[in-house]
């Protein structure tokens, strides 16, 4: 590969020499040749162990795949020593899974499990393993991430120190597979959702809860106003004119629900801050259209605050969801089939979730998600409904 | 395609295949240049004691790792590396300060590119570059991952390689929509990276901006018995063929392709698509009756050993099949197990329950759904069924005859920052239906008939027209 300042590259001539538009590499070169020799061939598969997955084909010949967790942001000294490992057991061919983990696939089991071995054996000096072995079946994989503060510009949280924390606390989980179906947590650091967490089980939201600052001194100075005036879903931006003439926009900050798109279109409107932003939790969406469809996830948690590095009330809150689903649902069921089958009333109470006015729904389209029948169960919010109203006592 | 000639540049059971060798970098001993105990004793140049915290507990630290990578630019030295050498040291740096402040330290946006593509770096720069001068600009490049994320390691060693020397050794594996992301390159390494890529690599970069981003497909027949379209290929066929697209943004706003071989959407087409392809089939469900009484007699684990762990009793195939079928097609009398074909509307679970006893039927074709997107602006939309079933062959013709009618309606009408799923709803299912897809309706496109009875009409459709006279109407009806 070229080396020196500029490689290969001559700023003097930048289109010489150059290659575009080629795509990626084309994939069957990357498959391992046992994967080419069965390509459209496999018959079913088995998961001997958490961690470890066999597919069968119809050849006869069976592939071992060790399923490894992964932290998403990866250096190229640790992507080396996933070569290493990949040419020492796997003839040099490893994959990625599409929710970050890696994938070591081998040809004999015994392999498979040597390699489950060593990959367990490898820690970092601190001690964190560096290669945990699981996420398969009934389990908790990886969970997707954005960016957060490690890199972006409109985050409302960290992703990679939230989904450090959560994953240590959810650590059972990936290694053993006796959650009662597949349980898929996301992390997504503002709405933008670059995560799409807005069909997982779990997922975990940062959120803004402070209009704008605007800052007048420059915007008309770097942004289109007409722009930023769009860019509101809510209508709640309007261009002023100050006394002194500079032109700006104003924000209704009654209209704001802190999206922070106008922030996306224009970096004078910024609205991060220690106290406002946080975390929502969201519960009960899935992606397959296995039993019942696709579903979206449902605010559970208004807002947890930003606590680093170790976010308590997040874990806290998440552990404590992922076991009530664990004792409660039955075998199959996703948690949004769970909370579906009991009603989210009691999905509150099981949980010991408090539910808030911001949990009744105020964009458009709420009124689906309001129940307009009486069946409903009695949990304590009923009682103090009754309370309220002097209607207690007979 | 690929790059001409460079197609199999990669292939080990190709002879003359590139290896590692033809385009390192590095010197072995450059790549193995600490001990343990040098990175034990390790303290990068910040104090950081609360990402220190993130170095405790069982799952794999960024912090650990990020640690290593800081101790072996600094032993590979300045003179070796074209990005700064502290840069993974200023990154720590600065997260730690945002685990101070609780606000992030990157500035918004600074739009910067290759020479002739629109997309695909995205410009990061840090708002505190006095204090971590070495990440003063940290841009991240995507870089288009092969189909499934398969790699081998010669090709993985090569990327990593330029990622350490022209960047900051830092990335994504992989980003949400698919991409290798190197993060972290400054400005003027950014152009000497593309020519890497694209010379020594063979590999080029992927979508962002208001373009085709990166397609991305599930596993399928690579490793997976349900795979009912070849994802892999049709992935890499739709993305050689709209580079385009793919690299010049002209559209109102991002567009996505993936694609899933069958109903469980490993790769979330249905949540994060504007064009969902989802394998399907179209006969019977094949069923091993010797299989399935095996399952029942408890010989073979249900779900492929998904539930290990434990013990919930038994197998009992009518509570955990057979009651389960949304459809409820499906009936077990002791001794075989009956699927009413056509009320079966392909969910997969009992296929997912017993691998070894069902598997798809072998007429298989896609659905494609359209409009999928996240919550901003308008709401979050999952993908609606469009084209219920069809067939298609490679180089996929009639699919990109969908593409294309789709493209130019919404480039036509879309607004700026306006998603598929938004346009369809703005102007109306109906319109998309029959007036761009050019399609008959159909109830599989609603989850049932609608409850207003606001009914349009186009004046064509009601006999007479809606030209009227009113006098006339008042020799009917004196005032
Ligand atoms: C319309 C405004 C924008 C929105 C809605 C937006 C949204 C996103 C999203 C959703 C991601 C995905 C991150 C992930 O999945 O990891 C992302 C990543 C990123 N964005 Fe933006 N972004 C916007 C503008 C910008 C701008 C103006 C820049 C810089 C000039 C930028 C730089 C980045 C970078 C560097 C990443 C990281 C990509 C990666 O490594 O995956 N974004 N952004
Ligand atoms: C200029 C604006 C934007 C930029 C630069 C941007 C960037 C990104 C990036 C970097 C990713 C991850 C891709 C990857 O790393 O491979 C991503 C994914 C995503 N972005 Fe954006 N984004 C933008 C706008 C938005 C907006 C406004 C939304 C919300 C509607 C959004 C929703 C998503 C979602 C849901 C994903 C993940 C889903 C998927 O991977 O398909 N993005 N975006
Ligand atoms: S979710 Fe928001 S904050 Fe997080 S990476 Fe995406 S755009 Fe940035
Ligand atoms: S944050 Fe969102 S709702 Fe608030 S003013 Fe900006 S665009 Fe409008
Ligand atoms: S989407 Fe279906 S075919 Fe593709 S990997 Fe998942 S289960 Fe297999
Ligand atoms: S695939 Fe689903 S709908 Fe079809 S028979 Fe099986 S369980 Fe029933």
């Amino acid at each position: 590969m070229s080396k020196g300042k500029y490689g290969y590259y001559d700023p003097e001539k930048p289109l010489e020499n150059r290659i575009t538009d080629i795509g990626p590499p084309h994939y069957w070169q990357f498959f391992p040749p046992i994967i080419r020799r069965n390509y459209g061939k496999w018959l079913y598969h088995e998961i001997l162990e958490p961690g470890i997955l066999m597919h069968v084909s119809e050849t006869g010949e069976k592939v071992y795949t060790v399923r490894v967790g992964g932290a998403r942001l990866m250096t190229a000294e640790h992507i080396r020593e996933i070569c290493d490992i990949a040419d020492k057991y796997c003839d040099g061919y490893v994959r990625w899974t599409t929710r970050n983990c890696v994938e070591f696939i081998t040809d004999s089991e015994e392999k498979a499990r040597e390699l489950k071995k060593d990959l367990e054996s490898r820690k970092f000096p601190a001690g964190s393993y560096k290669f945990p072995v699981g996420g398969t079946g009934c389990s908790i994989t990886n969970i997707v991430h954005t960016q957060g503060w490690i890199h972006c510009h409109t985050p409302a949280t960290d992703a990679s120190g939230v989904v450090k924390s959560v994953m240590d606390e959810l650590f059972d989980y990936f290694k053993s597979m006796t959650l009662p179906a597949k349980l898929r947590v996301s992390l997504a650091c503002c709405l933008n959702m670059c995560g799409a967490v807005h069909c997982s089980d779990i997922a975990i939201l940062g959120y803004h809860r402070k209009p704008p600052m605007i800052d007048d001194e420059v915007i008309s100075k770097v942004c289109e106003i007409p722009l930023v005036v769009a860019a509101c879903p809510l209508g709640a931006i309007r261009p002023v004119t100050l006394e002194d003439g500079t032109k700006t926009v104003r924000v209704n900050e009654q209209r704001c629900m802190f999206c922070g798109n106008c922030y996306t279109m224009c970096m004078a409107t910024p609205l991060a801050d220690k106290e406002g932003d946080g975390i929502v939790i969201l519960a009960g969406g899935k992606i397959s259209n296995r039993k019942s469809g696709p579903k979206f996830s449902k605010v559970v948690v208004d807002y947890l605050p930003n606590n680093p590095p170790r976010w308590p009330e997040v874990t806290k809150t998440i552990r404590k969801i992922v076991e009530v689903y664990a004792k409660h649902a039955r075998k199959y069921e996703r948690l949004g089939e769970w909370a579906e089958r009991i009603g989210w009333e009691r999905f509150f109470e099981l949980c010991e979730i408090p539910f808030t006015w911001h949990l009744l729904d105020d964009y458009r389209l709420a009124y689906d998600t309001y129940r307009t029948t009486t069946q409903f169960k009695y949990t304590d919010h009923v009682w103090k409904i009754a309370e309220a109203v002097g209607g207690l006592k007979k | 395609m690929a790059a001409e000639g460079q197609e199999k540049m990669w292939d080990k059971e190709v002879e003359g295949h590139r290896t590692y060798e033809d385009i390192r970098i590095f010197t072995d001993e450059q790549l193995h240049n600490y001990t343990e105990e040098e990175l034990k004793e390790f303290k990068i140049k910040h104090d950081i004691p609360m990402l220190e915290e993130l170095e405790k507990g069982p799952w794999p630290s960024f912090v650990s790792d990020l640690k290593r990578e800081a101790l072996h630019r600094r032993k590979l030295g300045q003179e070796n590396l074209q990005g700064p050498v502290e840069c993974c040291e200023d990154l720590l740096g600065q997260l730690e300060l945002s685990y101070i402040d609780k606000e992030t330290h990157w500035k918004h946006g600074g739009i910067i590119g290759v020479f002739g593509y629109g997309g695909g770096v995205i410009g990061r720069y840090s708002d505190q570059q006095e204090k971590f001068p070495a990440i003063w600009a940290f841009h991240t490049l995507r870089i288009n991952q092969p189909a499934s994320k398969f790699y081998n390691t010669d090709y993985l060693r090569g990327l990593m390689d330029i990622c350490e020397y022209r960047g900051s050794g830092v990335t994504n594996m992989h980003g949400s929509t698919g991409d290798t992301v190197f993060l972290g390159a400054v400005t003027e390494q950014l152009e000497p990276i593309f020519f890497d890529l694209t010379h020594d690599l063979g590999v080029d970069l992927g979508g962002s901006g208001s373009n085709l981003r990166t397609p991305s497909c599930c596993i399928g027949k690579a490793r997976c018995e349900w795979a009912m379209i070849d994802t892999q290929d049709m992935c890499y066929e739709m993305t050689m063929y709209y580079q385009d697209e793919l690299h010049r943004p002209a559209f109102p706003y991002k567009f996505k392709f993936k694609f899933d071989g069958c109903p469980n959407c490993c790769v979330a087409s249905i949540a994060r698509a504007d064009m969902s392809y989802i394998g399907t089939w179209k006969d019977e469900i094949r069923i091993d009756q010797e299989a399935v009484r095996a399952y029942v007699a408890g010989e073979i684990p249900p779900n492929g050993g998904a539930f290990r762990d434990r013990d919930w009793g038994p197998f009992d195939i009518q509570k955990e099949v057979i009651d389960l079928c949304p459809a409820q097609c499906m009936e077990w009398d002791g001794k075989e197990l009956k699927i009413d074909n056509k009320e079966c509307v392909r969910c997969m679970h009992c296929i997912a329950v017993m691998p070894r006893a069902l598997r798809p039927g072998v007429d298989t074709g896609l659905s494609i759904l359209f409009g999928a997107k996240a919550p901003i602006l308008e709401g979050a939309q999952m993908s609606l069924v469009g084209i219920p079933f069809m067939y298609t062959e490679k180089p996929y013709d009639n699919i990109k005859a969908i593409v294309e009618k789709v493209w130019d309606w919404w480039m036509e009408e879309g607004k700026n920052r306006e998603r598929l799923g938004e346009l369809i709803q703005r102007w109306g299912l109906w319109r998309f239906v029959t007036e761009i897809l050019e399609i008959p309706p159909a109830p599989q496109m609603v989850k049932e008939p609608r409850s207003n009875p606001y009914i349009y009409w186009k004046e064509e459709e009601v006999p007479g027209g809606w030209k009227r006279d009113i006098k006339e109407f008042r020799k009917r009806h004196p005032r």
